[in-house]
């Protein structure tokens, strides 16, 4: 196994004016710029910004990765994926209400 | 704290094992246990901390048992071994096949294993229909793969900032095309105002090109430790204060710790358990800062001694007091 100890890497945080451009994006999430226009017109995912171009920050970057996991390990269509996405958020609001509440989900 | 999902050292995956299926089993018995599968293990649905290197595995096995190619080639290859055993790919044993599937459903080399990648990467380097065993020349300069990993760091970074080190495996293909686990040790600095779910791009942190190709990208997704005290909800953040029933009853300066240090903060007389408070400004900075918000629980003296237990008597004399008296209980 060769081990490499490199120095600080500098990241930057895709928000803001660090938000990724439509095809940045596209790439970014691993998928072709025609699929996250379907994606924004299909009501699944939202650019942070509309104006003067679209762009895309993290939590969509992680959106788009999961419509394409769920996609692909289902063989799923959009519309199935959009129903899972709905129920896989509806279970991450309750979860973090109970977490708020004291009670551990499991 | 790991971050990219370690790879394990290269042993023979067994994919026939992984799909629980027999050797001679149909394309149509494949893919039922690929699905049966999939819906149990899936990480966006399975919050077990294993779910996403076990979804790894079954997408291997059901890419290269799916494909007749990259079946033949594994059944070729894997005869007589057993899964878990060490394992190297003799030279030269994917000759004469060609992997026409698509070059990588995914544009993620970080999904597979550096099994996986010692088998089939060369092919899916070399995109679709490319022949794994042509020379070095004739392959064409790509980019490297994109990583994605996560990174969990504790909430005051964010309040902060903060520059944590993270240790990353990935499988890598050298020049004589052979693949070796490579660890890599990164500092990344955690910018103050970060949230949960956003992500850090380290530009060329990904896997190396292909002939000259540049270096892909990393993608970290924060996340926050759990913390005893504190719950993170988008740019606010909730606690619960303890308070004694005089200092609710009759208000209270207090010390409340927040992740940026100790704020004081005013009890409002007459409080009760449950009362919300807020503290504006005080959650995760930004151009629009989060609030804290601070819920109070009353905690009673307990009635340990003589003075104390004259105390409350005294309280139940003097006050009159009927806390069920709303719920019609004196009835």
């Amino acid at each position: 196994m060769n081990i490499d100890i490199a120095s600080v890497a500098i990241g930057v945080c895709l928000i803001d004016e660090h938000a990724l451009e439509l095809e940045a994006f596209a790439a970014a999430c691993g998928t072709e710029v025609h699929f996250v226009r379907l994606l924004v017109d299909e009501g699944l995912v939202q650019p942070v910004a509309l104006q003067p171009t679209w762009r895309f920050g993290g939590e969509e970057l992680a959106r788009v990765r999961r419509i394409c996991r769920l996609q692909r390990d289902f063989e799923a269509n959009l519309q199935s994926v959009a129903v899972m996405l709905d129920l896989i958020d509806e279970i991450e609001r309750l979860r973090a209400q109970l977490q708020r509440a004291g009670i551990a989900a499991s | 704290m790991s971050a990219a999902e370690a790879v394990s050292n290269m042993e023979f995956k067994d994919y026939y094992k992984v799909l629980g299926v027999e050797r001679s089993a149909s394309d149509d018995e494949i893919k039922k246990a690929f699905r049966r599968l999939a819906r149990k293990h899936h990480p966006d649905i399975n919050k077990a901390p294993d779910a996403q290197s076990r979804m790894q595995e079954l997408n291997e096995a059901n890419e290269v048992l799916r494909d007749k190619e990259k079946r033949a080639a594994y059944d070729r290859v894997g005869q007589g071994a057993q899964g878990g055993q060490a394992f190297r790919p003799p030279p030269g044993w994917d000759s004469g096949f060609e992997f026409s599937g698509r070059p990588d459903a995914f544009g993620d080399g970080a999904d597979h294993s550096a099994f996986f990648e010692a088998l089939f990467g060369a092919a899916r380097r070399n995109g679709a229909g490319g022949r794994s065993g042509q020379s070095s020349d004739e392959r064409r300069a790509s980019r490297g793969q994109d990583h994605h990993a996560k990174i969990v760091v504790p909430l005051e970074d964010s309040f902060q900032g903060a520059t944590r080190q993270i240790t990353l495996h990935s499988p890598e293909m050298d020049a004589e095309g052979n693949v070796a686990l490579r660890e890599r040790t990164l500092q990344v600095g955690i910018p103050k105002g970060i949230r949960a779910g956003q992500q850090i791009r380290l530009a060329g942190q990904g896997s190396a090109g292909f002939a000259e190709g540049p270096r892909g990208d990393l993608y970290l997704e924060v996340e926050f430790a759990p913390h005893a005290r504190w719950r993170v909800d988008g740019r606010d953040v909730h606690s619960t204060l303890r308070v004694a029933p005089w200092e609710a009853a009759l208000g209270a300066t207090v010390d409340v710790p927040t992740p940026d240090g100790t704020v004081e903060m005013n009890v409002p007389a007459g409080s009760q358990t449950g009362r919300k408070l807020r503290l504006r400004g005080r959650g995760i900075p930004g151009k629009t800062s989060g609030d804290f918000y601070v819920m109070l629980e009353l905690v009673l003296p307990p009635a340990i001694d003589e003075k104390a237990r004259a105390a409350y008597r005294q309280m139940a004399l003097d006050l009159a007091f009927d806390p069920r008296v709303s719920l019609g209980a004196d009835e």
